[in-house]
């Protein structure tokens, strides 16, 4: 590559990872470039690493990147299957079964990884095994790869062979850490074949035709509504930061009041060195009380994505609020808070949310969202829950299946409460459209538009009472 | 002099980072060992992030070693500020010099007194005005307030202190610096634009059983690689606190002294009663190590 044709990979690279919501300076890029002078370009591994070091400052972050550098710097094929041999039979066709075995060996050998022969092999499935002739002519498919190695079925002989063979009498591989261990190294796989399908494809439709599915959205981009499983756990992993980031934010608005007693002790200790002279005043630190939240969400099915997401960030929150009681409703609502005591972290999230889905009365009725009985019941029954020192969290789409909406409800509470927000996950412009009574609740309630993680964080980070 | 100038490239490439580094003991992938080469040769900070216990400050000490230089550490803390950070003056001293001068003449004494002599250097002064290689390490910087995050402007990218009663010191030699962080708290785009940026992430499995048997030379092999790869799997179930590459250690180092080694493995594994007695020593909260005993089937 010519210097010409390297600056403009590189800002061709930058300007993509900007097209998908990662921030990059005009500094990271002259960065980016200098590290470009010192580094062995031949050595793409030290490219990847030192781009990363100069261009990214978040590595939740990393998985676009990566997939952005496959890309935009790919790697020849040749070099990608170098040393590894496809077993054939007799007629050059390539022998499945002894490749599979092949596999499984690999993926039970720790030092695969390290040493390249994993990236090897996964060259060799893709390019193998799928391939197919589409009528647009040469296709990559995962389903094709995975299909004829299919890796689920070769668990248990890979637990077997990563616990080595035959011991102890028993069957091999059948101890559960082998056999999680080896669920863990085929997923690996699974995640390896589609990059490297997808960067094949890019090679043979073009970077642009490929770029724009083959490369994962940011985690805090992800729709709660469109999010599938694989999405929620990469969701779930911005959840502990948000909290976190929030509770930080908190402490600092509340720290700035440094309107603090002068603290007549320490200031005379600290007179000492300046020989009794109190150049420097020192001040008691604030301590200032936690406030309380009360949160009322939606966990019907509709908005199951959302109100999972957000529960999960409620948990998370708990220790930063001193009191935090958790509603649930579906036609119905009921105090939750108990599902989600940090007591009983020993069973996972996600079995507390069906347990809670069982076990409270949040939906007695036909089972559809509505939310005028729910703030009836609510103002009804747990009135006494709001304070003027707390604030009130609605989370759910309000979508009231024509229902009455109740809006006296929701002002009879508000007033109780010093602030009062509702987030929709919905797309504002879809509010107030068919059964949606988002127009009648935000005239109560201030609402806010709340589709992904990154919206998530920002408005409760400029909501949350100090 | 312009800011170039003060450079001193300690290593040839990452090659020789990777090498050097290891030869301290550190084993480092190619993610850390091109960042590090990458702030030794373009003279700037590099951030270090990542979970507890994966060796960010650890790296800072195999750097310094690595390249001969000395380290000076600022551990952050809430409440740190400029006195404690940069620099203090000595009022002690100057009353001193004020009443041993006695009836001198004022602008005499003002210039003395606010002179090197009085000056406390705390770390980051002291890390610009060394003229032998330095390693700065600016530990937990997320602990700092925000306001301690704008002093460390002026030194991370000009490298330079400016001590309003003296000018400004600008270093004659720049210190690789490595600020480490837990992500309490977001750093500024500021800071965060002016270092480099390091994640190191739990090692895997091949390269922290390097690091086990480099740091536990006397346990087996095989006792070895069972436990990194019980480790592995502990760090994909769903617990608060994952296990450390330190706690790997610890973890090697308990076996040892509770079994002879070889002894552990019963039948090709390790054993599993012993497994779930020494649980506590990798996870540390309770209900971890319940879940650990339930998806593991320990018990």
């Amino acid at each position: 590559m010519g210097a010409d044709t390297l600056v403009d990979t590189l800002t061709g690279f930058v300007e993509d990872l900007r097209g998908r919501g990662i921030t990059v300076g005009p500094s990271n890029l002259i960065d980016a470039g200098q590290a470009m002078t010192v580094l062995d370009l031949l050595d793409r591994e030290s490219l990847r690493e030192g781009l990363a070091a100069t261009l990214l400052s978040d590595h939740t972050h990393r998985d676009t990147f990566d997939r952005c550098f496959e890309l935009w710097f790919p790697l020849g094929n040749a070099a990608r299957r170098e040393g590894f041999e496809v077993p054939r039979d007799d007629d050059g066709e390539a022998d499945v079964e002894a490749m599979r075995e092949t596999i499984a060996d690999l993926l039970a050998d720790p030092e695969a990884i390290a040493d390249g022969r994993f990236d090897q092999m996964v060259a060799v499935i893709v390019a193998e095994f799928g391939r197919y002739e589409s009528a647009r002519g040469e296709s990559y498919s995962v389903y094709e790869a995975m299909s004829s190695i299919s890796p689920q079925t070769l668990i248990a002989r890979i637990a077997a062979a990563m616990a080595g063979d035959g011991r102890d009498g028993e069957r091999p591989g059948t101890d559960p850490l082998s056999r999680r261990s080896a669920r863990d190294a085929t997923n690996r796989l699974r995640s390896a074949v589609e990059t490297e399908t997808q960067r094949r494809m890019a090679e043979v439709r073009g970077r642009d035709a490929v770029a724009s599915y083959a490369v994962p959205k940011l985690p805090e981009h992800i729709d709660f509504f469109a999010a599938n499983p694989q999405d929620m756990t990469k969701m779930r992993r911005t959840i502990g930061p948000i909290a976190r980031l929030l509770a930080a934010k908190l402490e600092f608005r509340r720290r700035r009041n440094r309107h603090a007693a002068v603290d007549v002790r320490a200031t005379l200790r600290a007179s000492m060195s300046t020989g009794g002279v109190p150049i420097e005043l020192r001040r008691r630190k604030p301590r200032p009380g936690k406030p309380e939240l009360v949160v009322i969400c939606d966990v019907s099915g509709s908005v199951s994505g959302f109100s999972q997401f957000t529960l999960q960030l409620v948990y998370a929150l708990r220790q930063q609020f001193s009191n935090v009681r958790i509603f649930a409703f579906v036609d119905t609502v009921d105090e939750v808070t108990d599902f989600f005591d940090r007591g009983n972290d020993d069973s996972q999230f996600g079995e507390r949310m069906s347990a809670m889905l069982s076990k409270a009365r949040v939906s007695t009725r036909d089972g559809h969202s509505d939310y005028g009985h729910m703030l009836r019941g609510f103002a009804e029954e747990y009135l006494d829950s709001l304070t003027h020192r707390g604030a009130l969290l609605i989370l759910g789409d309000a979508r009231n299946n024509f229902r009455p909406a109740h809006a006296e409800s929701l002002a009879k509470m508000r007033d109780r409460v010093r602030n009062a927000y509702w987030l929709n996950p919905e797309r504002e412009e879809s509010w107030d459209s068919g059964d949606s009574a988002a127009g009648v609740y935000a005239a109560e309630v201030q609402m806010f538009e709340c589709r992904n993680a990154d919206q998530l964080s920002r408005v409760i980070a400029d909501l949350l009472p100090v | 002099m312009s800011a170039a100038d003060s450079i001193v490239p300690a290593f040839t490439d990452t090659a020789d980072v990777a090498q050097r580094l290891r030869g301290t003991g550190y084993l480092a992938d190619n993610a850390t060992a091109t960042t590090a080469f990458l702030a030794d040769r373009l003279g700037k900070p590099m951030l270090v992030e990542g979970p507890a216990g994966v060796g960010k400050t650890e790296l800072a000490r195999a750097i310094a070693q690595a390249t001969g230089s000395e380290l000076i550490r600022l551990q952050c803390y809430e409440g740190i500020d400029e006195a404690r950070a940069l620099y203090e003056w000595n009022h002690a001293k100057q009353i001193l010099a004020i009443q041993a001068a006695g009836q001198r003449d004022w602008d005499a004494t003002k210039n003395d007194i606010f002179s090197a002599e009085f000056l406390l250097a705390r770390p980051l002064l002291t890390a610009i005005s060394r003229t032998e290689p330095t390693v700065l390490l600016i530990d937990e910087i997320d602990k700092a307030d925000v306001d301690m995050e704008g002093l460390l402007l002026e030194i991370l990218s000009d490298f330079a202190v400016t001590i309003p009663e003296m000018g400004t010191v600008a270093a004659q030699r720049r210190p690789i610096v490595l600020l480490t962080s837990n992500a309490n708290r977001e750093l500024s785009e500021a800071l965060k634009r002016r270092c480099l940026y390091l994640y190191i992430d739990f090692p895997d499995a091949a390269l922290e059983r390097e690091i086990l048997s480099s740091r536990v030379p006397e346990l087996p092999e095989r006792v070895a690689n069972e436990l990194v790869r019980i480790v592995g799997v502990l760090r994909e179930l769903d617990i608060k606190k994952k296990p450390s590459v330190a706690e790997t250690i610890d973890w090697g180092n308990t076996l040892l002294a509770m079994t002879t080694g070889e002894e552990s493995m019963k039948g090709g594994r390790l054993d599993e009663s012993l497994v779930a007695r020494t649980l506590g020593v990798v996870l540390k909260h309770r209900p971890d190590v319940k879940t650990a005993i339930r998806e593991l089937k320990l018990g």
